[in-house]
């Protein structure tokens, strides 16, 4: 591995740091429950692309499995929480007087 | 020769690859309304995993990581839109506000949240049947109410 590729994998944590943090900021943050999923979904794929520099940087092929299953359950996760979400939005268009937005799940 | 392009190549993708995860979170910081950011994430998300992943097949080289590599890329590309089309419609039907920007909806008043059916509204289910119709009286539709 050559110098200038360490370099570009240090750019690249770089980033997926900035990358994160900010996923995190908006999960914190995000108004609506839905914002919050997509935080969650973002933050996955980040977790995702970590997994693959790590590969790429230990030059050893167990982290893409780490990578292949982060993929599978953030796929999993996000479904249900989706499915979540429609089942809040049933509850809330059956009841009479449906609590705020912003705490629609409780 | 050779190693030296396969180098820039590495390189080249890293830094895209990481760079589209950044412009998702920039994209979910930044713009104003749930269904946008879900946009942003899930097509910059799946292009950086899908370019990174690309980048582990060409630099480990190996026969089962590149097997792996490309067996992830496919499980990105089939996944991505289906969560986020799931997110999107779990979106729209909790009734979150849309930013201002957003002028048209054609969905609105088509879903009936107490039937969970989607129908189309009760003019245009009119119209459609008179057209193909043509004499027929429109008071047969009877399309579903807004919900």
């Amino acid at each position: 591995m050559s110098a200038v590729l360490a370099v570009a994998i240090w750019l690249g944590w770089a980033m997926l740091a900035v990358a994160f943090a900010v996923g995190l900021a908006r999960l914190v943050v995000g108004p609506h429950l839905p914002d919050r999923i997509v935080a969650l979904d973002m933050l996955a794929l980040t977790a995702i692309c970590a997994a693959l520099l790590l590969a790429l940087a230990s030059a050893s092929s167990t982290y893409v499995d780490v990578a292949l299953v982060m993929a599978l359950i953030s796929f999993l996760s996000t479904v249900a929480f989706a499915r979540y979400v429609e089942w809040v939005a049933f509850r809330r268009a059956r009841q009479a007087d449906p609590p705020p937005l912003d705490h629609a799940d409780d | 020769m050779i190693e030296a392009l396969i180098q820039l190549l590495l390189i080249v993708l890293v830094l895209a690859g990481s760079g589209f995860a950044l412009i998702a979170a920039i994209g979910i910081w930044r713009l104003p309304d749930a269904l946008m950011r879900m946009h942003a994430s899930s097509k910059s998300g799946t292009l950086g995993g899908s370019l990174l992943f690309f980048a582990v097949a060409i630099g480990l080289g190996e026969f089962d990581a590149v097997v792996r590599a490309l067996a992830g890329v496919a499980f990105l590309l089939f996944t991505t839109p289906i969560a986020s089309h799931l997110i999107a419609r779990a979106t729209y039907l909790l009734g979150v506000p849309r930013d201002p920007s957003q002028v048209r909806d054609d969905l609105e008043g088509r879903y009936d949240l107490n039937a969970r059916v989607c129908r189309a509204p009760p003019d245009v289910v009119a119209s459609a049947s008179s057209q193909a119709r043509a004499g027929d009286s429109p008071s047969t539709a009877t399309g579903g109410g807004a919900a």
